[in-house]
């Protein structure tokens, strides 16, 4: 029964890393940019929810209507000021420039919320539904339903819209989309717009659930790092899945072994797919030439 | 091999190889610099300025080991850390357990700091190495915060987060720093010899080519793994040192700061900084950087200014200068040397030489994109 707990907790913290991770990995699909400020992007929509939340009293889930498309813009402004004017090494280069950005967004959050630990604390937190003796946190329900319906949308949008072929046609060949007319850079700015505002989402249930600082982002861009990497560089399913079985190897171990040991074990068990899957679950095999 | 078989390489890939000063200029900078560094600690006695010499010395090994791979390979390692770390533990926890006398007995242990790093880089690299450059990147990261996580939860042996304390030395307060300026001194100039004797030979011009054009250099017959591993377990190497010398200097070990995702991007911007992929980049960066930064810290002393500051430096120096200063430098004295050639020699109206002194006719093609391109006129 334990371990049944262990699973479902995990499936349903899974979902909402699902999308954080999902932000990372379609902004690489397209630009072939490892978004290195993604974990402190996240930690920046936890504390956009929580100044909301701690000043004006919006309650994070429709303080999201706010934080969203704030996060949105930011994305847009990060791409077209960062972004595009890199003209060479664009791989490396935009990766130690997102880097470079999430330092300075560390210190200017560091700067207004200091380094002391916050947390939100909405009257849902600590409720929660029982069935049996399984027992499911309300606010992990909620998040879970949020992602779903998040990442259903953007699946919707991949795939059913006219911006979703643009930008899947942009993933497959840049040079080739430009030809037949689309905007990449356009495409590009919405992508790490809509990156950065599924981080928005992420960090705002993120907030909900740790207490963070605005050093929690080191441990947050390793978990979502290696979770991208695992399903796969560019795979929104593969993020989806490689979140879940993260959480859920991590809770399992945590019950039949060791708490300290759960994170441990998920690298590990990365390490291992790696060894024989190089490319992650589903990550596209070939190399593109640069 | 010698230089002469290295130079026409340089002529025909510009943007990597820049033309260099005459020797004579070289040599005598290279001595000149090194007898200022030598006597840095005999004119600066204060402590609080020696110390940012240590922090400078420990930081010169490092940029030196890791632009040995990731200058010359052009894999970007965020994941150096991993060394850095392991070279802290093993000081840390030999000193612990083989209760070596605190003093000059802990600098023996350096060497051994070494190895260990680069025995341990060979299965880390093996796996690591599997991967192409983007992927490679992030997978540096997540091996050092697996190795971070090790350090935290493998109580029995690191304490975990509770970390370790070593022992400080004996000698007297007011010349505590001097020793450990001198030995971070004499491992900074072998990690500069040996990042010179790697430019120099025809490894580390198989090294290059693997920059330049993986597959190709493949196709050439260089044995690309091997080659790329060789020099990821060398600057393994020099990374564990400069960890092993930051133990006992400030006399703990955590594993946040062993394994520190600030000290990667620390060192990757102080390389970018002076020009990454060159011999004096990573001399060029640390010397005008650390001092710069440990004199904010100081001076200031306001860790988040700090980070915003440093932030954005480094975005202005990638947007700025993207070779770096060292590159930007010979470029500049390249273009008085192709400029004056254009007067006197070449009769007007016919294209500019492919380049000045030395160069054969080869027009010198970018290889990885516009690199020799002129931003301003």
């Amino acid at each position: 029964m334990l371990v049944l707990q262990a699973i479902i907790d995990g499936v349903l913290v899974g979902g909402f890393y699902a999308l954080m991770a999902g932000g990372l990995t379609l902004v690489f699909g397209v630009m072939d940019i490892v978004n290195f400020a993604q974990g402190i992007l996240v930690v920046l929509g936890a504390y956009l929810s929580y100044a909301l939340y701690a000043h004006l009293n919006i309650d994070p889930f429709v303080g999201l209507l706010i934080t969203v498309p704030v996060m949105f813009v930011i994305g847009i402004a990060i791409y077209w000021s960062m972004i595009k004017p890199i003209k060479r090494d664009r791989v490396i280069m935009s990766l130690l420039t997102m880097f470079a950005v999430g330092t300075v967004v560390e210190g200017i959050l560091d700067y207004i919320f200091t380094s002391n630990l916050v947390a939100i604390h909405t009257s849902y937190v600590n409720s929660s539904f029982k069935l049996g003796s399984l027992v499911f946190p309300s606010i992990y329900l909620y998040a879970f339903a949020m992602s779903v319906v998040l990442l259903g949308g953007v699946y919707y949008l991949l795939y059913r819209t006219r911006f979703g072929r643009s930008l899947r046609a942009s993933m497959q060949n840049p040079t080739a989309a430009r030809l037949v007319g689309i905007n990449t850079d356009w495409v590009s700015a919405y992508t790490l717009g809509i990156g950065v505002g599924l981080a928005a989402a992420g960090g705002m249930v993120f907030g909900l659930t740790n207490s963070f600082d605005a050093a929690s982002s080191y441990d947050l861009i390793s978990r979502l790092l290696a979770i991208v990497i695992f399903g796969g560089f560019g795979s929104l399913s593969g993020a989806l899945i490689a979140s879940v079985l993260m959480l859920v190897i991590q809770d399992v171990v945590a019950v039949t072994w060791s708490a300290t040991w759960g994170q441990t074990t998920f690298y590990i068990v990365l390490v291992l797919v790696l060894l024989i899957r190089p490319q992650g679950l589903l990550g596209r095999k070939a190399v593109r030439a640069q | 091999m010698t230089a002469i078989d290295v130079t026409p390489v340089g002529a025909a890939a510009p943007d990597h190889i820049p033309y260099e000063p005459p020797k004579a200029v070289r040599r005598g900078g290279t001595a000149l610099l090194l007898v200022l560094l030598i006597l840095f600690p005999l004119v600066f006695t204060n402590p609080a300025v020696t110390s940012i010499g240590v922090f400078t010395m420990i930081f010169l090994v490092a940029a030196c080991g890791w632009n040995i791979f990731s200058g010359y390979s052009g894999y970007i390692s965020i994941g150096h850390a991993a060394f850095y770390g392991i070279g802290q533990y093993t000081v840390a926890l030999l000193v612990m357990h083989l209760k070596v006398p605190a003093g000059w007995d802990t600098f023996a242990l350096l060497p051994v700091a070494g190895v260990v790093a680069a025995v341990l880089a060979v299965p880390i690299g093996f796996l690591l190495l599997r991967v192409r450059k983007h992927t490679f990147i992030i997978l540096t990261v997540a091996v050092m915060f697996i190795l971070q996580l090790l350090a935290f939860n493998l109580t029995s042996w690191t304490n975990g987060s509770s970390g370790l304390e070593l022992p400080f030395p004996t000698w007297t307060g007011s010349l505590f720093n001097e020793p450990f300026y001198y030995v971070g001194l004499a491992a900074a100039v072998v990690a500069c010899a040996v990042s010179w004797w790697v430019r120099r030979s025809k490894y580390g011009l198989g090294l290059l080519s693997i920059r330049d054009d993986e597959d190709r250099a493949r196709g050439l017959g260089i044995h690309t793994t091997r080659t790329k591993l060789i020099a990821y377990v060398m600057s393994a190497f020099f990374v564990g040192i400069a960890g092993g010398l930051y133990a006992p200097f400030v006399g703990s070990v955590y594993p946040q700061f062993g394994f520190d995702p600030n000290f990667d991007l620390a060192v990757a911007v102080l390389v970018f900084v002076g020009g990454i992929g060159t011999l004096s980049g990573p001399v060029v960066g640390t010397l005008l950087l650390i001092p710069l930064q440990q004199y904010f810290y100081l001076q200031f002393g306001n860790d988040n200014l700090f980070l915003i500051a440093y932030g954005v430096l480094f975005i202005l120096i990638l947007r700025l200068l993207p070779g770096g200063i060292s590159p930007s430098i010979t470029q500049l004295y390249r273009r008085v040397l192709v400029a004056r050639q254009l007067r006197t020699t070449a009769p007007p109206g016919s294209p500019a030489p492919p380049g000045a002194a030395g160069a054969p006719g080869i027009t010198p093609a970018p290889m990885t994109g516009a690199k020799g391109r002129e931003d301003t006129p």
